[in-house]
């Protein structure tokens, strides 16, 4: 019940304030310029891979920006010590504040529909890819929630939990890219470890599970070093 | 209710606290007295669940701080120093959403914000945005959200500190009217607030007890007698003597004259006797002028002076303020 009292408070105020409005104009824009280049280009297709991919690549920036608040912000007014001397366990709280973070971020996906509207009324696009790639990009930036959020629970300061959060995903992302420059098992685990090559098959209309259960650990896996963050704040 | 044993914390390699045994019954006003830097806020940060401690235990209406934590902390409301509040949010909410983390349910809550905002005086402030109340009222709401699930242990840090005088009387005032119902520590450090306030004083330096007695005691046994200083202009042998008639007196003294000043006298009398106005009638009868009379009292430099510095403080208190 207290996740859901944090989600519902943190949801609250992103709905709100205006930072979360204008982190979701400032996505809009880049993927709106984007998606105009990618369909007016010569011998264009009527797909989302271009909005996908670019609008994967923008998460980056603006998982950070929606998360840099979330625990931020507790620890430089000291609320935190009052939400932590209440009787709420601190992956309650972790916990709440993603999920506000995830229904922020749905609700600006859902915005960039109406890119997907505009090619089904002037196009006629494969529906397939359209669904997987929307699925890519929910799961990309869940993984990249929980990035942003673990940046949130190290620093009393915004811009180092947003620049945190940036680094660290900026690595996941272009892991690929050294994966190009090595062979072997260490291509493989470069690549492996890359959100970029997994979110490739996404925008290609193919949905591999083992790409689902990438993006699903990934979360996971910085939810949990953000509870353990929050845990170590109270030895610090 | 609250039962502290050898607790001992360090910050990095710095000791905070080092091995503090205290208990505090049911009920109690106990005030912890320190300067700053002393290790009030973090034994309260302990007690209160916020910060492990490097060694020792503490329990909270019976709960282990560490391993029964979230049972503790159900019992404990708490107020820190710096009385955070998500500025953002409106009394009424942010009310509502405290009450929510601490499990009470939905009509409970209704109920208990009507009544924390009227002991409070929040009546006028439902619907405020916090970031725009005074720091007067956020002291208040600070409370409010402490006492609001009526809990076993109030646990408030320097609650008076940053708010002007006719709030300070107001908040030391709504703290003892609490102390009824709650067991009760509070930090401060000022002296009078703790005589006005609690039963008991736990004086506390550089991490250690230095002392632990009721507020009374504790200033007589350092203090040893009332003082008041007056600025009179008058002829000075004759204000004397008509000091000295006042009734409580115990000795008149003049002390320093500088040249061009008027003199000023040192009245002393019985602890707990109330003299000044008696003092300001007779100068007044006699047709002097009464430039300035005032209570002295022993700042907490002195007084930790005397602690630290004596192993045993005395109860004549030999003590000579200079001037």
């Amino acid at each position: 019940m207290n996740t859901f009292y944090i989600a519902w408070k943190e949801s609250k105020i992103y709905f709100a304030t205006p930072a979360a409005y204008i982190v979701g104009a400032m996505f809009l824009a880049l993927t709106g310029i984007f998606f105009v280049f990618e369909v007016t280009a010569p011998f264009s297709e009527a797909s989302v891979r271009g909005i996908v991919d670019w609008a994967s690549f923008f998460l980056i920036f603006l998982a950070p920006l929606l998360t840099m608040r979330l625990l931020s912000e507790e620890q430089k007014l000291g609320t935190l010590e009052l939400l932590l001397t209440a009787p709420v366990r601190d992956w309650e709280v972790i916990l709440g504040k993603y999920i506000a973070s995830l229904l922020a971020l749905l609700a600006i996906l859902a915005v960039t529909l109406y890119y997907t509207l505009l090619l089904y009324v002037f196009g006629d696009p494969d529906t397939g890819p359209v669904l997987s790639g929307y699925l890519g990009l929910v799961l990309y930036g869940a993984a990249a929630l929980a990035i942003g959020l673990l940046g949130s629970s190290l620093s009393a300061n915004q811009i180092v939990a947003a620049v945190v959060g940036i680094a660290i995903l900026l690595m996941l992302a272009f892991a690929n890219r050294v994966g190009d420059l090595v062979t072997g098992i260490a291509a493989q685990v470069f690549n492996g470890l890359s959100m970029n090559e997994h979110i490739s098959d996404f925008s290609r209309g193919v949905i591999d599970t083992s790409s689902v259960a990438f993006f699903l650990s990934l979360a996971a896996v910085f939810l949990f070093l953000s509870i353990r963050s929050l845990e170590t704040r109270r030895w610090r | 209710m609250i039962e502290v044993n050898d607790l001992t914390k360090y910050y990095g390699s710095f000791p905070a606290v080092m091995d503090i045994n205290f208990k505090v019954e049911q009920g109690e006003i106990v005030g912890f007295l320190g300067p700053n830097g002393a290790g009030k806020s973090t034994t309260m940060k302990v007690i209160t669940g916020f910060i492990p401690p490097s060694s020792g235990t503490a329990t909270v209406a019976g709960y282990d701080i560490i391993n029964e934590s979230l049972e503790a902390r159900r019992h404990i409301g708490y107020m820190p120093e710096t009385v955070p509040l998500y500025t953002e949010m409106t009394v009424r909410e942010y009310l509502d959403y405290m009450g929510k983390l601490r499990g009470m349910t939905a009509e409970r809550i209704r109920a208990r914000i009507d009544d924390v905002v009227e002991i409070c005086h929040l009546e006028d402030y439902h619907t405020s945005i916090i970031g725009k109340l005074s720091k007067g009222f956020r002291q208040r709401l600070g409370i409010a959200q402490a006492i609001l699930h009526e809990p076993d242990v109030l646990v408030l840090d320097e609650p008076t500190i940053g708010i002007d005088p006719i709030q300070v009387v107001e908040t030391r005032q709504l703290i003892k009217d609490l102390g009824g119902e709650h067991t009760l520590i509070l930090s401060t450090h000022i002296l009078p607030e703790v005589s006005q306030i609690c039963e008991r004083v736990i004086v506390i330096n550089e991490g250690q007890i230095v002392a632990t007695d009721e507020p009374n005691n504790l200033a007589r046994r350092l203090l040893g007698s009332e003082r008041v200083d007056l600025q009179v202009k008058g002829p000075q042998q004759e204000v004397i003597a008509a000091l000295e008639t006042v009734d409580g007196v115990g000795s008149v003294s003049r002390i320093n004259i500088q040249r061009g000043e008027l003199p000023q006298y040192r009245v002393e009398s019985e602890l707990g006797e109330e003299i000044r106005a008696d003092l300001a009638r007779t100068v007044v009868e006699r047709g002097w002028e009464l430039h300035r009379l005032e209570a002295v009292t022993m700042s907490l430099e002195e007084i930790f002076l005397r602690l630290t510095t004596e192993d045993e403080y005395s109860p004549d208190g030999e003590s000579e303020v200079s001037e």
